[in-house]
């Protein structure tokens, strides 16, 4: 299989040749509009009843909290899962980490990995370097196993699949499994059940995300639906865990008030199928559950993030998927034209710190700046305002203030510089601005009525014959 | 400097100001004190829509609705933990019941056999929280992981006395902080997945039924 070969090859830079092809593709807009309206909907009953502001206000406060104590919090995670017998690994980056998923899985001469559904795994590649080394990593989440089926990445983090239709992924498992064509979604479910139930039994490894760790107690949690989440971490002999740095918090009070919050804003469910909270490997006399188990904490980018007074609000997200079921770029476009492991508006303020603004330029562009990212985020990201900050960033950058955004200054265009050096220069000098504005309504004859996009779906504003200033003396005569 | 020192190092060193620590006000999350009564009835109001059955049993009398449950089921073959109880209780029955398995030994032993020839699992709980409709499982030697995971079905006893308001009423009232078992589970509903466009199918990888048997 060539899953993760597709991302590796994908130039994040040509977001708009993809855009494009997405807003010309009448399959893929229905499929978004349609997924994105009923989890809107969700959504909206989930949190009937319930007092949403002072939710979302805790919310942010939990993550406020344990991100002010995060190096405190980790070193007790650390202690408690040791304590716990679970082997604690810290990585710098993706490369790093898979070295270390690699490395375990060597030393158990490990050659097939089941795995759970866990985007920093995405994010580090996993799968294509585990394929590299000979080591044979299959998706259980339904949604990842069909894109992994497809060789392709998934286009939304909660519902992966979500750009396909039921008619395509029949054919796909069609031509990939062998299964016969269907329109029944319990048949191609079943089916992909048998297809996995024999790979959990002969996995030599499970690996998982993590969505919380709870660092009094050493617990880490996973929220699931399928059930193949504690497949994953109960039934190969081994379990290794991978998560980002930002997801420790103190206590299990924290953990359930975000539990709250996410299952809510993700899906609209009150509580998902399984909670499944792991504080250790099997122990003394129990009869299942893997014999070791090992947690991987990645940096990749986080602790640079962790330095900047605003943008560390992007390491409050709890990875709902709410901003971009709310985000009208997203459900137009879709998540693929991104072209990064996380897409929509958590992507386009998370995604720069990890690929750097160079390769990321476009991304804090491609937003409308209408606001609902930020109203509907459970733990009141200030998604809006990180975007404009990224924008500066990716024209300035260190002008503002020694920058910790990489690629800062990518998008700078000395042209644009200048005229907006000018444009200050003139408003900060009246008789230049006088000067400017009456020869403007002068020539208005020769403004042109195309202007290039603008005009594209709007008639171009026209200047007006007599300027302000000229206008208001008129009165006052 | 190891990867360890190094990211504990950027984090403690940040160049930033002090980071706010606003209070954390849980009141938002909190729910009146509501009685057994109003208990049961959230909770099978919010396992009913998920497809989880409840039925509500006298004492004892649990082993017959079972008896019925499982023979409409055509159930051959249920998986019972080790522990004294409810294996007692079932042994000690007359009704009509399925061949019972005891899971007494390593699943390396015996893999094959539990996921391809059991019909049913029976569980106990450590209670249940009514806001959501969940089930608490903290499973032990005597009641290993994968009996509410592998089979079909998946029978789980609850005591009606047994049932919080809220997860945290039920951590706070259980103590979980003081330390937590290798895995606890929180079950509400039968296992499901609505990856293929969005339509709900049971049954993806955990059990496609929940059976919830409430001892008053």
């Amino acid at each position: 299989m060539n899953e993760q070969k597709a991302s590796d090859t994908v130039d994040v830079r040509e977001f708009h040749p993809r855009a494009r092809a997405a807003l010309a593709d009448p399959q893929i807009r229905q499929n978004f509009r349609s997924a994105m309206d009923g989890l809107m909907g969700k959504r909206r009953t989930a949190f009937e009843g319930w007092d949403l502001e002072a939710l979302r206000t805790l919310g942010a406060s939990v993550r406020q909290n344990a991100l002010a104590h995060l190096p405190d919090l980790l070193e007790q995670l650390e202690a408690r899962l040791t304590a716990n017998g679970i082997r604690v690994h810290w990585a710098l980056d993706g490369d790093e980490a898979c070295r270390i998923v690699t490395d375990i899985c060597r030393a158990r001469d490990a050659h097939s990995v089941i795995k759970g559904k866990s985007m920093v795994s995405e994010e580090m590649h996993l799968n294509h370097h585990l394929e590299q080394h000979g080591i044979d990593a299959l998706e259980s989440d339904l949604g990842e196993y069909l894109v992994q089926l497809a060789g392709e990445t998934p286009s939304h983090i909660i519902m992966p699949a979500i750009h396909k239709n039921t008619g395509e992924i029949s054919e796909l498992m069609h031509d990939r499994t062998g299964t016969e064509r269907s329109t029944d979604v319990e048949y191609l479910t079943a089916s992909a059940r048998q297809q996995l139930r024999e790979k959990f039994m002969n996995a030599d490894v499970g690996i998982s995300g993590v969505n919380f760790a709870v660092a009094e107690t050493g617990t880490l949690c996973l929220v699931e639906n399928e059930g193949n989440g504690r497949m994953t971490t109960t039934v190969p002999p081994c379990h290794i865990a991978v998560t980002g740095i930002e997801k420790v918090v103190p206590t299990l009070a924290d953990m359930s008030a975000l539990l709250a919050l996410l299952t809510r804003s993700a899906t609209g469910q009150h509580i998902t199928t399984y909670f499944n909270m792991i504080s250790g490997p099997r122990r003394g006399e129990e009869l299942d559950g893997p014999e070791e188990v090992h947690v991987v904490l990645v940096d990749n980018g986080r602790s640079g993030i962790y330095q900047d007074d605003e943008l560390i609000d992007t390491l409050r997200c709890i990875r709902c998927g709410a901003c971009m079921n709310h985000c009208p770029v997203y459900t137009r476009v879709g998540g693929h034209a991104y072209g990064t492991t996380y897409p929509g508006p958590i992507g386009k303020i998370l995604m720069p710190h990890l690929i750097g603004l160079d390769e990321g330029r476009h991304l804090p562009s491609a937003s409308s700046l209408c606001g609902a990212c930020g109203e509907v985020c459970p733990v009141k990201i200030p998604i809006p305002d990180l975007l404009v900050r990224l924008r500066r960033e990716s024209v300035d950058g260190d002008r503002l203030h020694p920058s910790v955004v990489r690629g800062h200054g990518a998008k700078r265009s000395t042209a644009e510089a200048l005229a907006w050096k000018t444009w200050q220069w003139v408003h900060a000098h009246p008789a230049a601005y006088r000067l400017g504005t009456a020869a403007a309504s002068h020539l208005r004859a020769l403004q042109p009525d195309r202007l290039g996009a603008w005009t594209q779906y709007r008639s171009a504003p026209k200047l007006a014959a007599r300027t302000l200033h000229q206008q208001v003396k008129d009165r006052r005569s | 400097m190891s990867a360890r020192d190094t990211i504990l190092q950027r984090l403690r060193n940040r160049t930033g100001d002090q980071l706010p620590t606003p209070e954390r006000d849980f009141t938002a999350m909190e729910r009146p004190d509501w009685s057994t009564g109003d208990k049961l009835a959230r909770f099978r109001s919010a396992m009913e829509p998920v497809h989880g059955e409840i039925h509500n049993c006298r004492g004892g009398d649990w082993v017959a609705t079972l008896s019925g449950l499982l023979s409409d089921r055509r159930v051959s073959r249920m998986l019972v933990g080790s522990g004294a109880e409810p294996l007692a209780t079932l042994r000690a029955s007359t009704q009509e019941l399925p061949d019972i398995l005891v899971y007494d030994e390593p699943v390396e032993n015996w893999q094959q056999h539990l996921f391809n020839d059991v019909d049913a699992g029976l569980t106990t709980t450590r209670g249940g929280i009514a806001e959501t409709g969940s089930l608490i499982l903290w499973p032990t030697a005597e009641e290993p992981r994968l009996t509410s995971l592998v089979p079909p079905i998946h029978v789980a006893l609850l005591k009606a006395s047994e049932l919080f308001g809220t997860l945290r009423e039920a951590m706070a009232a259980q103590q979980w902080s003081h330390g937590m078992p290798t895995n606890a589970l929180l079950v509400s509903g039968p296992s499901k997945t609505a990856d293929i466009e969005q339509t709900l199918a049971y049954g993806v990888h955990g059990p496609r039924e929940l059976i919830v048997l409430v001892v008053e």
